[in-house]
């Protein structure tokens, strides 16, 4: 690191709008989007059986030697699992990201263009924040009762504060912007200028920040059946076959390790497409986003 | 300086009233009887009743809500309803676990993610780059109890060379603190790591593209001066916001690790009370653990002062 | 960069700043005492045996409290704080003395005051207290260490009842702590046990401390089970809660607790392989699953429904599930435990699955979805919904399995109200079987329904008779056959189905000497090396 070689390099490395989508890692990650989304979609087709028949007398058996990914501790076949399973946590991931970005949405634009209610609102959303997301979910699941429902609620609503104060901070700029004031003194109505303006601007960001928290969605699914508030058993999710799993931890570790893998990949594919979307914005709002995680 | 601190200071009293009543509704519309729990096995319908009547349960809720911010506004948290014992005394308790990890990550995150990031701007677009890059997206990907569980197996199970739980006071010696933490900040810091290195890495890359930069150069002062010097300086604000941005994802964190490394802390004993409906103490640890989170991003805002010279209170 | 790490330096600074002023913990006594690190099976929140039948509380309680007569290995209950008692002529009173040097944590003697309140106590609240006391005319004090104990009529269950060795157990309280309302836990945690609750280093739900009560004053008879001796050999017990068992399996493994309440049997293949650790079965009598159905709601308010349910299961699957090890299982047709007094196989289901589907068809039932409240979090209960759920499934029944911690189930199943009003239609639990030896102390047969039965609230005139009769007897034969005939009635009118008897060994260090054959873990007699 001496000064000699870097002045040449540096600057001419400044990122000008990288083709994002066509970048590999984007592409692998799509790739692994795809199959992983495929197989939640042809469940019943990919040679899996009821994932929640039990066969008491079959407990932990390893992979291979009765099913191909082994057997859970209910003699249940942890491949059939793991693919019904993709449904659920995928559908969990897609649920909470377009409620939280649709919802945020809506109070963003509202907070932004209702002057009077901002104040309120924004206090509400800060509250949210405050609020130690992990343990509002845990004590909304736990108390009102384990169900897809609920968990996709309980782990959207601490998302919802951060998109509603992206969308109401571009509506406040978008407001003061001169050709706005312009337009106002012309008669034109607000809301239509906002939906003219505003929604251009946010819709970007907004689906960078919808991956980033569908890819942190199906994470805490996991940590929920992790802590016993998740998915109930009946319906398989990641989350929950590692869950169950872990009691069998050091004795079938399979059971834990390929749904384990199954969320690393996922994750890390929607992460990856959503660095290759980020990149590919204004670098200030990708800056923004950046520190928004 | 001062009447700002005051300013934000008194901004925050809002948001915790907020949480306040957040809290309280989640809990006091949500099913689940206390009364119940504590009766135990054999109890009747009439015993239930009793003990709901003796804990107040059967007020209405706004007569519970206002007793319970009444009391909280003389510094009353109340006790817990299962052990009797006051929340302030569990809580104490049960801190200290909490912030020597919550301590002990941040440090070791920002030893390792702060070079990391520097390291993956200077080579940006290599493979350093991409390696940090792709560390860091893993960093987000993995479910942190089966990195906990990895890491025992691997270090207490297999190589024998730490323990596998518990917490140890500092007082009784320093190793025996330090070693049942190792794996537990490790754990915890993955995630962490990963976000602080992405940030400092697009600040860093940000900043050396700014004008001044290109000034310094010109000026012929040394590359290894203009990073250390301007780059980093001013890359700064935005790592230390991410920081306080993390909190909330640690308070997260630390319920998992605790639970996985058995650290009699914070986030054992909010899951704990939530499992028995202990209501003053769920309420009061979130409450905590709130004003916890506004405080650090205050704390935040005012080092600023200390890192960017435009930013001026 | 600097900086930056300095931003780091100083917030960790404020914060080991807030690590300083947090309370200090006591500091080690100068000779390192001799310790037992436990990891028992729950933690301990409630620390009042009376209020609360959990088995966590029960062990507290054989921790710090003495008992007037204790069950030993033989199902013979023998005097424990008592010194001699005499029963007169007319079988109606009981006269107890104490033994000599009895003596609280906080130095009073233990008196017949004490006893009396103490029994008065747990006679609110405990199935066979409540019993007891239905036909106790009066409780007196004679002189300080002498009590009489009247009957309204003659009451075959007085020692076993005062003797019973689980929850919950009448433990001996000062009389200023007794006298608390039977709904609220006691406000200190003094006996005249063999070990005394460290109140300082209680952390509910976490860590318990006791020391060796130097002052007990245990009896001359070797000890077996809750009865004789107990006698310490060690200076502290520490019960530290490690709720995930791969954990508390691993530190036992590593040597940095030395024993594990109840490990999973899952981990007992790895737990025999380690050094150091050593497997001990000591509750042999061991436990039982119980499929509880609610009577209240339909469908199960209709006896042909509950009979299917009672044909479409079997004992088998339920333990492989649980279990898995033949070693530690045990079908067990015997509603008062396999190897008792009061074992029999009368009226014992065999699985049909035609006739339960016909029994279905016959009972009118219409389909509705039956809610089974299936437990997350604990971890012996947990296999058995599931099992219930295919079986049910396989005879035509819907079902919605319903997943909820413990708590919120221990909430609910206390609900009489209809299904779509927060009520419920089936759960499972488990008992010590201990528990469960005749018509009086289990609580499955209680055919008391809405008003005192345990939750499923089953009424049946016939077998209530039969339990009192049972009561009445003195007649070990007679009492047999009464309880004979209350199982065949019980089964008939499906008023539980026992899910099958299983062991659940505890896992200690080799170091660990003197652990004894009890139906609770005891502590006393245990030496460390």
């Amino acid at each position: 690191m001496t000064g000699s070689t870097a002045p040449s390099r540096l600057p001419a490395r400044r990122p000008i709008l990288p083709p994002a989508l066509l970048n590999p890692g984007v592409l692998a990650g799509l790739a692994v989007l795809l199959v992983v989304g495929l197989a939640a979609v042809a469940a019943p087709y990919l040679w899996t059986g009821d994932p929640i028949l039990l066969r008491p007398r079959l407990r932990l058996k390893p992979p291979f030697e009765l099913a191909w990914l082994g057997t859970d501790a209910f003699g249940r076949d942890v491949w059939s699992r793991v693919v019904y399973g993709a449904r659920v946590s995928l559908a969990i991931g897609f649920a909470v990201a377009t409620a939280s970005v649709l919802i945020g949405l809506v109070i963003g634009l509202v907070a932004g263009y209702l002057r009077r209610l901002d104040a309120v609102v924004m206090r509400i959303m800060d509250g949210i924040m405050a609020i130690p997301s992990i343990l509002l979910a845990i004590a909304m699941v736990t108390l009102s009762g384990a169900g897809i429902g609920t968990v996709i609620v309980a782990i959207a609503i601490p998302e919802i504060p951060r998109v509603a104060r992206l969308v109401r901070s571009v509506v406040l700029s978008v407001r003061s912007e001169p050709y706005v004031e312009a337009a106002i003194g012309a008669g034109t109505r607000l809301p239509m200028l906002l939906v003219r303006h505003v929604l251009p601007n946010t819709i970007a960001p907004l689906i960078v920040q919808g991956t980033y928290v569908c890819a942190s969605a199906i994470l805490t699914e996991a940590i929920l059946s992790f802590l016993g508030a998740g998915i109930p058993t009946e319906i398989p999710s990641w989350g929950n076959i590692m869950a169950e799993g872990r009691q069998a931890f050091q004795i079938a570790p399979w059971v834990i390790l390929f749904p384990g893998l199954c969320v690393a990949a996922t994750v890390l594919a929607v992460n990856i497409i959503g660095d290759g979307l980020r990149d590919a914005l204004d670098p200030r709002t990708a800056r923004r986003l950046g520190a928004l995680r | 300086m001062g009447r700002f601190i005051l300013g934000r200071l008194a901004a925050t009293l809002p948001v915790m009233g907020v949480v306040a009543v957040i809290v309280f509704l989640l809990l006091r519309l949500a099913p689940g009887d206390p009364a119940a729990i504590l009766a135990g096995d054999a109890a009747s319908p009439e015993q239930i009743a009793e003990i709901r009547a003796r804990l107040g349960l059967d007020q209405p809720i706004l007569a519970q809500f206002l007793s319970w911010i009444g009391r909280l506004a003389q510094g009353d948290l109340g006790s817990s309803i299962i052990s009797n014992q006051p929340v302030a005394k569990l809580i104490l308790d049960r801190i200290e676990p909490t912030l020597a990890l919550a301590t002990t990550t941040i440090l070791f995150a920002v030893l390792v993610a702060v070079p990391l990031g520097v390291l993956a701007a200077w080579w940006h677009g290599t493979w350093v780059d991409r390696m940090v890059m792709a560390i860091s997206v893993l960093g987000f990907s993995v479910p942190v109890f089966v990195l906990g569980y990895l890491l025992i197996f691997g270090f207490a199970m297999q190589l024998r060379v730490l323990p596998v739980q518990g917490y140890v006071s500092i007082t009784e010696g320093l190793w025996p603190f330090l070693s049942r933490l190792i794996l537990p900040t490790l754990t915890l810091s993955v995630i962490y790591i990963a976000l602080i290195a992405r940030t400092t890495r697009s600040s860093v890359l940000e900043v050396l593209g700014e004008d001044y930069i290109r000034t310094a150069r010109a000026k012929g002062i040394g590359e290894t001066q203009v990073l250390w010097r301007h780059a980093l300086r001013n890359a700064a604000v935005p790592v230390i916001s991410v920081i306080g941005l993390g909190i909330a994802l640690l308070i997260s964190g630390v319920v998992v690790t605790e639970s996985v490394f058995n650290l009699p802390g914070l986030g054992r004993l909010t899951v704990d009370s939530v499992l028995a409906r202990d209501y003053p103490v769920i309420q009061g640890v979130i409450l905590l653990f709130s004003a916890l989170y506004v405080l650090v991003n205050l704390a935040i805002d005012l080092t600023y002062l200390l890192f960017d010279p435009r930013i001026r209170y | 960069m600097h900086e930056a790490i300095k931003s780091g330096l100083r917030l960790a600074l404020g914060l080991a700043a807030l690590v300083a002023v947090s309370e200090p913990r006591p500091a080690l006594a100068q000779s390192k005492p001799v310790t037992i690190r436990a990891v028992m099976h729950s933690g301990l929140r409630i620390t009042d045996p009376i209020i609360t039948t959990a088995y966590i509380a029960r062990n507290h309680g054989y921790m710090i409290y003495d008992t007037l007569f204790a069950t030993d290995a033989n199902f013979k209950v023998q005097p424990q704080m008592v010194k001699d008692y005499t029963v007169s002529q007319d079988a109606l009173t009981y006269t107890f003395t104490l033994r000599d040097g009895l003596k609280f944590h906080d130095g009073a003697p233990v008196t017949s005051a004490d006893c009396i309140s103490s029994i008065q106590r747990w006679g609110k609240r405990d199935g066979m207290g409540q019993k007891l006391m239905d036909y106790t005319a009066s409780l007196d004090a004679v002189d300080d260490k002498t009590f009489t104990l009247k009957l309204k009529q003659p009451y075959g269950l007085v020692l076993a009842s005062l003797g019973k060795p689980s929850s919950n157990v009448p433990f001996i309280m000062p009389k200023r702590i007794a006298d608390t309302p039977a709904d609220k836990n006691v406000p200190e945690e003094i006996g005249s046990g063999p070990f005394r609750f460290v109140k300082g280093e209680f952390q509910p739900g976490l860590k318990v401390v006791y020391e060796k009560n130097p002052d007990y004053v245990p009896r001359s008879e070797a000890p077996s089970w809750t009865a004789g001796a107990k006698t310490v050999k060690v200076d502290r017990v520490e019960w530290i809660n490690i709720p995930d068992y791969q954990t508390a399996v691993n530190a036992l493994i590593n040597g940095e607790i030395d024993y594990l309440e109840q490990p999973p049997h899952d981990f007992l293949p790895i737990l025999k392989g380690a050094s150091g650790v050593q497997i001990f079965n000591y509750n042999t009598l061991g436990v039982s699953g119980m499929l509880r159905m609610n009577w209240v709601n339909p469908p199960f308010d209709n006896e042909k429904i509950r009979q299917a349910v009672l044909l479409a299961v079997n004992q088998q699957d339920y333990l492989d599930a649980q279990i898995g090890d033949p070693d530690y299982m045990m079908p067990c047709p015997a509603m008062f435990v396999c190897n008792t007094p009061n074992a029999t196989d009368a009226g014992a289901p065999k699985t049909d699955l035609a006739r339960a589907k016909q029994l279905l068809k016959e009972g009118g039932y219409d389909g509705r979805p039956v809610v089974i409240m299936q437990p997350t979090d604990l971890a012996i209960v947990v296999p058995l919904g599931p099992v219930t759920a295919q079986a049910l499934r396989k005879i035509g029944m819907n079902v919605d399995l319903q997943s909820m911690d413990w708590q919120t189930l221990v909430g609910r199943r206390a609900k009489q109200d209809p299904v779509d009003q927060g009520g419920w239609n089936l759960f499972h639990t488990f008992w010590v079987n201990a528990d469960m030896l005749n018509p009086v102390g289990n609580v499955g047969i209680n055919a008391r329904g809405r008003k005192g039965g345990f939750f499923g609230w089953a009424e049946d005139a016939a077998i209530e008779e039969m339990r009192d009769a049972y009561a009445r007897e003195t007649d070990p034969a007679k009492q047999a056959a009464i309880a004979k005939a209350v199982q065949q009635r019980a089964y008939a009118v499906g008023m539980y189905y026992p899910t099958g008897q299983f062991v659940m060994p505890l896992a200690a260090r080799s170091s660990l000497t003197g652990i004894l054959e009890a139906p609770a873990p005891v502590f006393w007699n245990i030496a460390k090396k």
